[in-house]
């Protein structure tokens, strides 16, 4: 059917979320406070006897989610808790759910009770007073189960938005058949993986270090590595500065392979990529921890093929940056919020959950799993025998938390490729598009109410 | 036949003729062009429908793969979760039979009747109905989604159905068309016979109708069927997807921290989901050639 893949039909649907995430955004600034002053509250030791009580009483929720384990992992809750029903609904995957749990929170109804939330979205719902403070019902309380950088992405103001589901430690995945045709060794520093590009490329003119078609979910964490702090959030006031000492490091450093053409102008997701992860054309991914599972479960020609190693540093630090990930969040539509917090209570810090989790190739947030002993010593065929784990779980150690998103992060996301991209097709200096993409937002956040500095 | 036309003088004169253009080799050349243009993405629908997802990643698009799997596609896609797709095509068939039917025939009972019966405000009414067929439905789509919610009606079949079941085009049509068919005689015959205006419609008017009918019932189909954005913003529960919304979530499946990429099966989904509209084009296509001609003549 054509009208499925009609790019206008994308585009307009897009409109039509930034236009109704506008609308939310206006009523946001408002929430901002509220949603601080409801953050100062202390965790409340009754409240989780409060949850259990809900449990027990039962009733029905609705879990928006696109995790391929939601269904069975909601079957494993309803099974420990009869009394309540949960309807798992795949509303879409990342952007597509929150325009549609944009459009119910705008419209009064229609939103679930819990709803899947990315880490960089999370804050654009909690600022707009659409999510509940889980620290009102007593969830604070979890805090030392969870790492800290993805229990840093929960927090927003003072208040607790979501449980963190998994997480995406930033790795580094190389094609060893490919370093070894070409002599290459596993590039430690940035310097090192810039010259590997150059030799790959050189000795092949059809394979390249890596693919970029100019990514905002890709970039961000690249300049997190970097030591980047583009965005100052506190309250309604809001500081932009995406030429600040990391973002130029990156953006200096992605210049040296970009400009000459070192990098596959094939985007992330696209057919062409999961193609060219199985043929030898690209010979490292820069991703987050979660890539193996997926890896292993849909590019079956790359077996034996692919490895994990940590990230190139640029002066031997091993700080690393999240990339990816999700938190379930409780929407304030819900009638039975304290349900819903039990719920993802159960789901992301049950036993019985996140084994499920994990049986689907999830990579997890909790540190009891992480330092599981069976977890670490796990050593797959595909991955020639490498105890990958061992190196996602140190790169989760290696996470900044001090990183944080915009409360409009989907609108930027959106305009990343008018902006950036145009620095990606030119194959331009990147700092160029950085600026631009700073004067977009600067302009978009005033225009709905935020203070924003420079 | 051949050999009588070349004697006859007047027929070698006017050796063109409607049924006889004469040959254009730049025409015939800018129609191949466009045959292709038509065929081409069927014809690559078709041949990688046959291909597993390790082929389509390893093959030439306009050839065909090292296995013939569209056998085994077709039955991954109507198993593949649950068997989400046949819900889809039920749903796709049901906003069809309920949102075009009913669209066709409230287009047809009320173009019947503003071309054939005289009553204050018609005048009116017939401007707000040629105003209404340059509104593109896109536009509409918000304002209608804001408005459903309030209802109540949002994430449910009749969010589709309801703002279906209007075809301002398809209401000029018949209006057009009835102008032309119907004699006000044959009413006035029918009148004086002592039938009611109902009786006369579905006995006589409604076949003199026939081909513009069919016509606004294949537009409608055809609307209906490549229906996207209206349920892409109404529906959040795939359970009430149509094809359209459901291959587009199968089609984002490839991206992001979870994704399961499942090419072959949205390509395999997109070439089952035409199949029914190619059919129902076919069959009726014949109808719909006379109702596009209706009006063009003037008898």
């Amino acid at each position: 059917m054509r009208t499925t893949i009609r790019p206008q039909a994308r585009r307009a649907s897009a409109a039509v979320a930034v236009g109704l995430l506008a609308a939310g955004l206006l009523s946001a600034c408002g929430g901002a406070e509220t949603g601080a002053d409801a953050g100062s509250s202390e965790p409340d030791p009754e409240a989780a006897a409060d949850l259990d009580a809900a449990l027990e009483e039962g009733g029905e929720l609705t879990y928006w989610t696109w995790t391929p384990s939601g269904e069975d992992q909601a079957a494993a809750f309803m099974e420990q808790y009869p009394n309540v029903t949960v309807e798992v609904v795949n509303a879409g995957t990342a952007t597509d759910e929150y325009t549609k749990l944009q459009n119910a929170i705008a419209a009064g109804s229609g939103a679930p009770d819990v709803a899947q939330i990315e880490y960089y979205a999370l804050q654009q719902f909690a600022i707009s007073d659409s999510l509940v403070d889980l620290n009102t019902l007593g969830l604070g309380s979890l805090e030392d189960q969870y790492t800290a950088s993805t229990w840093a992405q929960v927090s927003v103001e003072g208040g607790l938005y979501g449980l963190p589901q998994d997480s995406g430690p930033l790795v580094l995945m190389y094609n060893q058949d490919l370093f070894d045709e070409h002599g290459i060794e596993v590039p430690t520093t940035w310097d090192e993986y810039v010259a590997a590009a150059e030799t790959l490329h050189e000795a092949d003119p059809s394979t390249y270090i890596t693919n970029d078609a100019g990514d905002p979910g890709f970039v961000q964490p690249l300049i997190w590595q970097a030591g980047g702090h583009p965005y100052t959030v506190d309250g309604t006031t809001v500081s932009i500065d995406l030429q600040d000492e990391g973002s130029q490091r990156w953006a200096d450093m992605w210049n040296q392979m970009l400009e000459p053409g070192l990098l596959a102008d094939i985007p992330t997701w696209s057919d062409d990529w999961w193609k060219a992860l199985g043929n030898d054309t690209l010979a490292t991914i820069v991703t987050g921890a979660w890539m193996p599972g997926i890896l292993e479960g849909s590019v079956p020609e790359g077996a034996g093929k692919w490895r994990v190693a940590p990230i190139p540093s640029y002066d031997g630090d091993p700080t690393t940056a999240e990339n990816g990930g999700s938190s379930q969040a409780v929407i304030k539509q819900s009638e039975n919020p304290e349900l819903a917090a039990a719920f993802v209570r159960w789901l992301n810090s049950s036993e019985e959950s996140v084994d499920v989790f994990l049986e689907s190739g999830g990579f997890p947030s909790t540190t009891a799993h992480l330092n599981d002993p069976e977890f670490l010593e796990a050593a797959p065929e595909y991955f020639g025998g490498q105890k990958i784990n061992e190196v996602l779980v140190e790169a989760s150690e290696n996470v900044s938390t001090d990183w944080q998103y915009l409360p409009f992060q989907v609108y930027a996301n959106s305009v990343f490729p008018d902006t950036v991209g145009q620095a990606y097709t030119q194959k331009s200096d990147l700092n160029e598009g950085l600026v631009a993409w700073q004067d977009n937002l600067v302009s978009y956040g005033s225009s709905q109410g935020f203070t924003v500095e420079q | 036949m051949v050999r009588s036309r070349t004697i006859n003088p007047r027929v070698r004169r006017r050796a063109f003729s409607v049924t006889r253009p004469p040959k254009s080799t730049a025409l015939t050349l800018v129609m191949i062009l466009f045959l292709f243009y038509a065929l081409v993405p069927l014809v690559w629908l078709f041949i990688n429908a046959t291909k597993t997802q390790g082929d389509l990643f390893s093959s030439f698009g306009l050839a065909f793969g090292s296995s013939f799997a569209l056998w085994d596609n077709v039955v991954a896609t109507f198993t593949y979760d649950d068997g989400i797709y046949l819900r889809w095509l039920g749903n796709t068939l049901l906003y069809v039979v309920v949102g075009a039917g009913g669209a066709t025939l409230l287009a047809t009972l009320a173009g019947y009747g503003l071309a054939k019966f005289r009553f204050p405000g018609r005048s009116a009414y017939f401007a707000v109905v040629l105003g209404a067929v340059a509104v593109p439905g896109t536009a509409l789509a918000v304002p209608t989604f804001l408005l459903f919610s309030q209802l109540g009606l949002t994430n449910t079949p009749w969010s589709i159905i309801i703002p279906s079941l209007i075809s301002p085009f398809g209401l000029y049509l018949i209006w057009v068309y009835t102008i032309d068919s119907v004699p006000t005689e044959l009413l006035e015959a029918a009148r004086l016979d002592g039938a009611t205006e109902m009786r006369t419609f579905f006995t006589v008017s409604i076949r003199l109708l026939t081909p513009g009918i069919v016509t606004v019932a294949l537009f409608t189909i055809v609307a209906t069927w490549n229906n996207y954005f209206l349920p892409l913003i109404m529906l959040s529960d795939p359970q009430w997807f149509p094809l359209t919304v459901g291959l587009n979530q199968w089609s984002s499946q490839a991206a992001g921290v979870a994704a399961e990429p499942i090419f072959n099966l949205v390509i395999t989904g997109s070439l089952v989901a035409i199949v029914p509209i190619i059919a129902v084009f076919l069959f009726l296509q014949r109808f719909w050639q006379s109702g596009l001609s209706a009006g063009s003549v003037k008898q």
